[in-house]
C-alpha cells in the first residue's frame, strides 16, 4: 500500500457568473474536460462575478471591492480556470493594475494573475490535453475579443477542436466583435444590433453548422439572433463540443 | 469647442437605418482596414515604429514646454510669428487680426481639424471674410453646411448622387449647367471652380500634421495638392494646429509620416508632404511673405498628467476610426463632435466636459480594435473606462446605472444573498418563458432592448454552483 499514486494537482474552477447562472451545463463540461486532463477538480461555493459589470461600468470601488474579495476567495489553489477570456482578463490583467496601489492586495493580484487560466490555455500550454471525444462536421470560430486582445487566444481553441476531429472552417470577420459588451448591448440596442447583424451574416456565410467561442455572453447574443432569425446554426461554448461524453 | 453627445442614441437610432450610409462605412471599413493591414505586413518593422513613434511623443509630452519654445525660436528666426491661444476663443481672435492685417476679403483653406474645433469659418464669415474650403471633401461639406464625419474623409458620409445634386445645385450660379455623374468629372469641375479662389487668396490658412522643433518647420501631409496651393499662392499664411503636434526632430518626423500614411490608408506615403519652414526668402519664386503659427492649447494642457495623457500622442490617422465597430455602424456625425469614433471619444471629453459627450466614452463594447490598430499605441479603452469613472463620481451617468452597479456589488461580495436573489430572479424569468420554452422572446424593463432584436436562452433552474453543492 505503500505505492501511492501522486496525488493529482488541483484546479479551482472559477465558472463565471453567466455559467453559474444561465448554463450551468457548461459549467459541468468545463469540470469534466478538466478531469480528464488528469486534474482535481475544485468549485469554490462562495464565488459569484468577476466585478466587470462594475470594472466597465464606471465603478471603480465596487470593482475593487469585488477584486479583493475573489482573491481571498481564489489564492489557496495552484490553478485557477476561467471558461471565459473577459473573465480570465478581468483576473490577469485588470485585478493587478486596478490594485496596483493597495499595499496588501497589488502583490497578491500579481501572484494570482500567474496561476489563471482561460480554459482553452491552461488545456493547451499545461494539460497538453487531447480530446477524448471526437467531433465530426464543420465549426466556425468566433473569437471574442477580450480573450483574443487581452490574453491572445487565437489557436489554442482551434487546435483543441481540430484535435477531436473537427473541421474549422475561417469566417470573413472572426476577430469583429459581436455587439454584446456587457451593459453596452441593453444601453445601446440600436448599435449592439447593427453589429450583431454583421456577425451573424458573417458565421452563415461560413456554411458552419455550429458557430463556436469561448464566451458565454457572445454566445448568448450570437444565438439569440440566430434564434429570432431562424438561421438552424447552433451557438456553442468549446467546452459544450469537447467535454467527454457524461457516463449515465 | 461645439459638442453635445446628448441625442447620440436618437441620432445613432437613425444612422443604423440609413442604407446610404451603411454602404459608405461598409467600403470605408472593409477597404481600409485591408489596405492597412497590407501595408503592415509589407514593412517589417512596422510595430518597431511604432514603439519608437510612442517614446517620441511621450518625451515630448514629458517636455512639451521646452520643444514648444524651442520650435518658436526656430519660427522666429526664418522671420515668422508665433500665437499662443489658450482657447478657442483666443485662436479665432489671433486668426482674425492677422486677417484684418493683411486686408483679407477672402481666404483658402486646406484641411485642418483645429479650425473645425475652434469653429473658425463661421466666425470669419461672421467679420465679412469669405472663407473657402479647398480639400475636395470639406468643400463638400462646407457647400451643404454639413460638419466633417472623419478626421481625414470629411465627407465619407455621402456618395457620389448626393455629391452630384450638391455641385449641380451650388455651381449652376457660377455657369455649369450639366448634372455630372462621372467621378473624375465631378473632381474637375471642383478643380475650376477652386482655381479662381486660390489665385483670389488673400490669406492662406493650413493646418500642420508635424511642427519640428529643431527648425521650426511645419509638415504638411496631403493627398490632392490643394494645401500647397493654400499656402503658397496667397500673401499671408497662417498654420493653425494643437500644441501636441510638435516633434523634436526631422528624423523624428520621418518616424512617424512612415506610420501616418500606412495607418491611414494603407498608403506607403501621402501624395504630398511638404515641408515649410518660414516665410519666403529672398529670392524665392513664391511662397508667402507672411507667415504665421498659431499654436492652439483649448484644453490639451489640461490632460497632462492625468490619466488622460496618453491621448496627446495622436496624430489624427483615422485608423481607430477606420476598425471601430460602433464607428462603422453609426458613421460621425452621430457623436455630436468633430472629433469621433474613438479618438473622439476619449479626446472630446477632455477638450469639453465628459457632462456634454458623456455617450462618447460609453458607447464602446471594449472591444479592443481601436488600441490593436493605433500607430502610437493610445489605450483607447482603459481610457474610456477612466472617462466612465470619472462621470460615475460626478454623479453624471444614470441614477439606476449607478445603484444597479452598487446592489450588484453588494450581492457578489455577499455569497449567501447572492445565490437567494439570483434564484428568484431566474425564478421569475421562467415564469415569463412559462417554464418550459428555452428562449425569451420578451424580458421586462431595461432587458427588453436585448429581446427587441434577439431571443435570450431561458436559463437553468438551478445554478451551477448549487447543482455543484448538491452533487458533492
Ligand atoms: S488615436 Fe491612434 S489610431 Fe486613432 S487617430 Fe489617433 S493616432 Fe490614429
Amino acid at each position: 500500500m505503500s505505492e501511492e499514486k501522486p496525488r493529482r494537482r488541483e484546479v479551482a474552477l472559477f465558472a463565471t457568473c453567466l455559467v453559474d447562472l444561465v448554463r450551468p451545463d457548461i459549467g459541468f463540461d468545463v469540470a469534466r474536460l478538466v478531469l480528464d486532463a488528469g486534474f482535481k477538480v475544485v468549485v469554490p461555493p462562495l464565488q459569484t462575478c468577476c466585478g466587470q459589470p462594475n470594472y466597465n461600468g464606471g465603478d471603480k470601488s465596487g470593482a475593487m471591492a469585488m477584486a479583493r474579495r475573489n482573491i481571498d476567495l481564489l489564492m489557496p489553489y495552484e490553478y485557477v480556470v476561467v471558461p471565459s477570456g473577459s473573465c480570465g482578463g478581468m483576473i490577469a490583467h485588470h485585478y493587478p493594475e486596478l490594485l496596483s496601489g493597495d499595499t496588501v492586495y497589488a502583490g497578491r493580484a500579481r501572484r494570482l494573475a500567474e496561476r489563471v487560466y482561460e480554459l482553452s490555455r491552461f488545456l493547451v500550454d499545461v494539460a497538453d490535453y487531447q480530446p477524448s471525444r471526437r467531433l465530426e462536421g464543420t465549426v466556425t470560430y468566433h473569437d471574442a475579443c477580450a480573450g483574443l486582445r487581452e490574453l491572445g487566444i487565437k489557436s489554442g481553441p482551434r487546435t483543441l477542436l481540430e484535435r477531436a476531429g473537427a473541421q474549422v472552417v475561417e469566417s470573413g470577420q472572426a476577430e469583429a466583435c459581436c455587439g454584446f459588451g456587457g451593459t453596452f448591448c441593453i444601453k445601446y440596442p440600436d448599435i449592439s444590433n447593427a453589429m450583431l447583424e454583421r456577425k451573424v451574416a458573417d458565421i452563415e456565410a461560413t456554411g458552419a453548422a455550429t458557430v463556436v467561442a469561448g464566451e458565454l455572453g457572445c454566445l448568448m447574443n450570437i444565438e439569440g439572433k440566430l434564434h429570432r432569425t431562424g438561421r438552424p446554426i447552433a451557438a456553442r461554448h468549446f467546452a459544450q463540443l469537447l467535454a467527454p461524453e457524461q457516463k449515465s | 469647442m461645439d459638442v453635445d453627445s446628448r441625442k447620440f442614441i436618437e441620432l445613432s437610432a437613425t444612422a443604423v437605418r440609413n442604407e446610404s450610409l451603411k454602404t459608405s462605412m461598409g467600403l470605408l471599413g472593409a477597404g481600409l482596414s485591408m489596405r492597412r493591414a497590407q501595408a503592415k505586413a509589407g514593412l517589417a518593422e512596422f510595430d518597431a515604429l511604432r514603439d519608437e513613434a510612442r517614446d517620441i511623443k511621450n518625451d515630448v509630452l514629458a517636455n512639451l514646454d521646452a520643444y514648444l519654445e524651442a520650435f518658436e525660436a526656430q519660427v522666429t528666426r526664418q522671420g515668422g510669428v508665433v500665437h499662443w491661444a489658450s482657447t478657442d476663443e483666443e485662436a479665432r481672435d489671433a486668426i482674425l487680426a492677422i486677417c484684418r492685417d493683411a486686408d483679407a476679403r477672402t481666404v483658402t483653406k486646406s484641411k485642418s481639424m483645429v479650425t473645425e474645433e475652434i469653429e473658425l469659418v463661421p466666425h470669419l464669415e461672421a467679420h465679412g471674410i469669405t472663407a473657402v474650403e479647398t480639400d475636395l471633401g470639406e468643400y463638400i461639406i462646407q457647400l451643404r453646411r454639413e460638419r466633417p464625419s472623419h478626421i481625414i474623409a470629411p465627407a465619407i458620409h455621402l456618395n457620389k448622387d448626393e455629391v452630384s445634386e450638391t455641385f449641380f445645385e451650388h455651381h449652376r450660379k457660377l455657369g455649369y449647367n450639366e448634372r455630372l455623374t462621372e467621378r473624375a468629372d465631378l473632381v474637375g469641375e471642383a478643380r475650376h471652380v477652386l482655381r479662381d479662389k486660390f489665385l483670389g487668396a488673400d490669406v492662406g490658412i493650413s493646418g500642420a500634421n508635424f511642427l519640428i522643433a529643431e527648425s521650426g518647420t511645419v509638415v504638411l501631409v496631403t493627398n490632392e495638392g490643394n494645401a500647397e496651393l493654400t499656402t503658397s499662392l496667397p500673401k499671408t499664411h497662417i498654420v493653425v494646429t494643437g500644441i501636441e503636434k510638435v516633434v523634436p526632430t526631422f528624423e523624428d518626423a520621418a518616424t512617424f509620416i512612415r506610420l501616418l500614411g500606412r495607418s491611414a490608408a494603407g498608403m506607403e506615403i501621402s501624395q504630398y508632404t511638404s515641408f515649410i519652414t518660414g516665410p519666403a526668402r529672398e529670392g524665392d519664386a513664391d511662397g508667402p511673405r507672411n507667415f504665421h503659427v498659431v499654436l492652439v492649447d483649448n484644453g490639451r494642457s489640461r490632460m497632462i498628467g492625468t490619466e488622460f495623457q496618453d491621448m496627446l500622442r495622436c496624430i489624427r490617422c483615422s485608423a481607430c476610426l477606420n476598425h471601430c465597430p460602433v464607428y462603422l455602424s453609426v458613421g460621425g456625425h452621430a457623436y455630436g463632435s468633430v472629433y469621433n469614433g474613438p479618438m473622439g471619444a476619449v479626446l472630446t471629453p477632455g477638450l469639453s466636459s465628459i457632462g456634454d459627450a458623456g455617450h462618447l466614452p460609453n458607447a464602446s463594447t471594449f472591444c479592443g480594435k481601436c488600441e490593436e490598430v493605433c500607430p502610437v499605441r493610445i489605450p483607447l479603452p482603459r481610457m474610456m473606462r477612466a472617462w466612465r469613472n470619472r462621470e460615475s463620481e460626478a454623479k453624471l451617468n444614470p441614477v439606476g446605472m449607478r445603484w444597479g452597479l452598487r446592489g450588484w456589488q453588494w450581492l457578489a461580495t455577499h455569497p449567501r444573498l447572492y445565490r437567494l436573489a439570483t434564484r428568484l430572479g431566474i425564478g421569475v424569468l421562467r415564469r415569463i418563458a412559462r417554464g418550459d420554452s428555452s428562449y425569451l422572446s420578451h424580458m421586462p424593463l431595461a432587458a427588453g432592448n436585448w429581446t427587441r432584436d434577439r431571443d435570450f436562452p431561458t436559463p437553468s433552474p438551478t445554478s451551477f454552483v448549487a447543482q455543484w453543492e448538491d452533487k458533492l
